[in-house]
């Protein structure tokens, strides 16, 4: 068994209340930091754990929690992103919606750290019942002290705020966060001036993911060195993990980074093994952005070494044979998933969701769109295929925010990875009018061979 | 101050200019080209991405890459930068790409549009575009509509630079009713429900659009550009914040159009109010000055006015910077 900190209470009932979560030693972090311990001390604490981000860039929240601009006379801010649209990740809503508290409480531990007096917390738009949930147990901390003025009798004072989005993928993107936030179109903003400096109405800001900010409670409790332990290099702590797709026990699982991949695909305790006792085909490791891979670099790297949950592993290899561990949105496939049905579904979210700003993400995210549509129902050219690789590679690095990479690495990566399943739906056009045309008969290429 | 190397011309420009002002400092083909950005208007530029450039080393100091290209418009000049534009044939690639981007969905109406003949995309598509589509698929078709009874707006042509919002917001005055509704590639301009824009700056946005897709209803099919002689003319505009020098598109004895007088870089030098725009098409409204210098490289130039000046210009400036340049090797 692994390690639990943020899901070690998950099932005791009633830890959604204010009373159970104190009970299973909830709040005991926070009157630590505020009462006992410096603002800089708990960053310098967060440093120490090697945290990095769990919204998908994996930056070390430590360092990012330092550039807050400290000279600004203006007020910081603390938010924390709560928008979780990648698909393939369900993590956030797991852990708020089962222990509300472990958000509110790590919002204020982390506000006071950043000398915040004002935070927020901005949910998408679809997770409407569990903004009820969270308003219900800020309600509830504002009620014991916890939140308002003066907290732990101490002169730091919090108010915590919960915003809800429309709905927008893009709005998780941090600076599109902070526009709707503000009241404005969804727009990912210029960078620089990046958030620390001018962010939430141009004053300090740090955009957290929930995970992030519910990880530092348990920082503070067992000390950055004891968190820095769990995990391998770079990768410390424990990360929620997204498992969905074609495995045994789809569901939210807390894991101690460094773990095989193979354990986490096949082990009992998490997914389980692949269902129907099918062969594997493809493994999409940290939502849906990142690049997919076949079965033959799923548990292995191109190297032959063990594939660990790790960012250094799962990345090793780069986009030639690795991936990301991006958000922790783990989708398996079997052979009976077809790449390209999948890759052109992605591409109809990617088009949906570009704000439209620049003109790469806008144009390009409709035409791959269009053109995958094509080839998965039997109307593709052998020189559409070149045409997806040429159009991913001149939206790739040159549009406002990352949406326009997430849009191209998929497709990219399912042409490297799974060409033979791109040319046999130009080979077979008759076979492929079928929506379920794998489900009947496997597509069985040299990647599931190789496997 | 800053030293700046772009193509290898170099440049000495004050702290906190972006690369392309530093380019224009300079002009000729170093300059990148520039759809969404104008000088004139807050926040605007980044979008379009046709003016990305490559910096080969950052600054003196930190001399290390950047390891994308960049928005030249949006990114601001740091001491012994090195700026690559036309010689990276990474950027020629990313620009061809952009271009192509931008006219997948542009319906390529050139012979009934208005602004033939002095588009921007058309002369970019013409100088970084490639001679043929890929783009198989139906383009996106809107309705036309009205904004008020002097402007029309043709959607299907717009890029969606966002220039004529920041009009709406920064001069045209009054309530903010003019913005983009909807996301991606449907997004649109759109006033609240097809309001009017009721303001008398507003017909500032015609001039700023880099396209045809915002044209001047009281001008519309009246004829092509280059038929008619732009001349630099003023009169005393009972508006204080109008300027009253504008540019009148006269054919024969009657004035066609009155537009913002344009730069090089086709930016109006002042916005005019939208009584000297659409109401005062008589000569005798006008004390004209002469003809109207065209500098922008377009049909109209290569047709007309001191195209030879131009290029005259252009080749001692040449002759400089190549006598540099073979100094330095
Ligand atoms: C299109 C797009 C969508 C994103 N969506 C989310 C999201 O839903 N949740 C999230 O935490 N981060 C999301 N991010 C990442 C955020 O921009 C940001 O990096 C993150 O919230 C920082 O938090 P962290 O450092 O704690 O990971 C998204 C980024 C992009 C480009
Ligand atoms: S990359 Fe896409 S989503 Fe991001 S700013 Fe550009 S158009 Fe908007
Ligand atoms: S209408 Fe013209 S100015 Fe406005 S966004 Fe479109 S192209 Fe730009
Ligand atoms: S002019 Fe720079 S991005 Fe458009």
């Amino acid at each position: 068994m692994g390690r639990k900190l943020l899901l070690e209470h998950v099932n005791v009932p009633g830890i959604e209340t204010l009373e159970v979560y104190k009970k299973m030693g909830g709040y005991t972090a926070a009157e630590k930091a505020i009462k006992t311990m410096q603002p800089d001390d708990i960053t310098e604490e967060v440093k120490k754990s090697g945290l990095r981000g769990r919204g998908g860039a994996g930056f070390p929240a430590g360092m990012k929690w330092s550039f807050i601009d400290k000279k600004s006379e203006k007020p910081r801010y603390l938010v924390c992103n709560a928008d979780e649209s990648e698909p393939g990740t369900f993590k956030d809503r797991y852990l708020m919606e089962k222990i509300p508290h472990a958000l509110v409480e790590g919002m204020l531990v982390s506000s006071y750290a950043l000398g915040a007096k004002t935070a927020y917390i901005y949910i998408r738009g679809e997770y409407f019942y569990v903004l009820r949930i969270l308003e219900k147990a800020i309600a509830e901390a504002y009620a014991a002290g916890l939140l308002g003025k003066n907290i732990f009798g101490t002169d730091y004072s919090l108010d915590l705020h919960v915003q809800i989005g429309g709905g927008a993928y893009i709005c998780g993107e941090e600076t599109a966060l902070l526009e709707s936030l503000e009241g404005k179109r969804g727009n990912p903003r210029m960078k620089p001036p990046f958030p620390a400096i001018s962010g939430l109405y141009a004053s300090p800001t740090v955009v957290n993911n929930v995970e992030t900010i519910a990880a530092v409670p348990h920082i503070i409790n067992i000390s950055g060195d004891e968190y820095a332990k769990i995990g391998v290099g770079r990768s410390t702590g424990t990360k929620l993990i997204s498992a969905s797709g074609h495995i045994n026990k789809p569901g939210t699982y807390e894991i101690e980074l460094g773990l095989t991949v193979e354990e986490f695909i096949y082990s009992d305790e998490y997914c389980g093994g692949i269902k129907d006792g099918r062969k594997i085909k493809a493994m999409i490791a940290g939502g849906s952005s990142v690049p997919i891979l076949p079965a033959h670099l799923i548990t292995k790297t191109a190297n032959g070494e063990d594939r660990l949950m790790t960012y250094e592993s799962l990345s090793d290899g780069g986009f030639v044979s690795g991936t990301m561990l991006g958000s922790g949105g783990l989708v398996i496939m079997d052979e009976t998933a077809c790449i390209v049905r999948h890759t052109w579904t992605l591409a109809r979210f990617y088009h949906h969701e570009s704000c439209g700003q620049c003109s790469p993400c806008r144009e390009g995210t409709g035409w791959m769109e269009k053109v995958l549509h094509r080839i998965e129902h039997g109307h593709g050219t052998m020189k559409d295929i070149d045409l997806l690789v040429d159009i991913a590679k001149k939206i790739e690095g040159n549009t406002i925010c990352p949406l326009g990479d997430a849009s191209a690495w998929p497709i990219a990566s399912a042409i490297r990875h799974f060409r033979e399943e791109f040319e046999y739906h130009i080979l077979n056009p008759e076979k492929v009018k079928d929506p379920k045309h794998f489900a009947h008969e496997p597509f069985v290429g040299s990647n599931v061979q190789n496997a | 101050m800053a030293k700046v190397t772009i193509d290898g011309v170099e440049m000495e420009v004050p702290d906190g200019t972006t690369i392309l002002n530093a380019a224009r400092s300079v002009g000729g083909d170093i300059v990148p080209p520039a759809m969404c950005y104008y000088s004139k208007l807050e926040g605007s530029g980044g979008k379009c991405r046709t003016c990305l450039v490559k910096v080969s080393q950052g600054s003196t100091n930190d001399p290390r890459p950047m390891p994308k290209l960049v928005p030249s418009c949006r990114t601001t000049v740091m001491d012994g930068m090195v700026v690559e534009n036309i010689t990276s044939p990474e950027v020629l690639e990313a620009r061809k790409g952009v271009v192509e981007f931008l006219l997948i969905n542009h319906p390529l109406d050139c012979p009934v549009c208005d602004q033939a003949g002095e588009c921007d995309l058309q002369n970019l598509g013409y100088k970084h575009g490639a001679a043929a589509t890929r783009y198989e698929e139906e383009r996106r078709t809107y309705k036309k509509i009205d904004i008020g009874d002097k402007i029309k707006l043709h959607m299907d042509r717009c890029i969606l630079c966002y220039r004529c919002t920041y009009v709406a917001d920064q001069i045209a005055d009054g309530d903010r009713c003019h913005g983009i509704i909807n996301r991606g590639d449907h997004a649109e301009i759109s006033t609240y429900i097809e309001k009017a824009i009721d303001s008398d700056f507003s017909g500032n946005m015609i001039d700023v659009c880099p396209v045809g897709a915002l044209t001047d209803k009281t001008a519309r099919f009246g004829s092509r550009v280059w038929f008619t002689k732009p001349m630099d003319a003023h009169r005393d505009c009972e508006n204080p914040k109008c300027s009253g020098k504008v540019v009148v598109w006269e054919k024969g004895e009657d004035i066609l159009r009155v537009t913002g007088r344009k730069d090089a870089y086709h930016e109006v030098e002042e916005f005019i109010c939208n009584t000297c725009r659409f109401e005062k098409k008589k000569v005798s409204d006008w004390v004209i000055e002469g003809p109207r210098h065209i500098n922008n490289k377009s049909v109209i130039s290569a047709n007309h006015y001191e195209h030879l000046k131009d290029i005259k210009e252009d080749i001692v400036k040449y002759q400089k910077q190549i006598a540099t340049n073979i100094n330095k090797a």
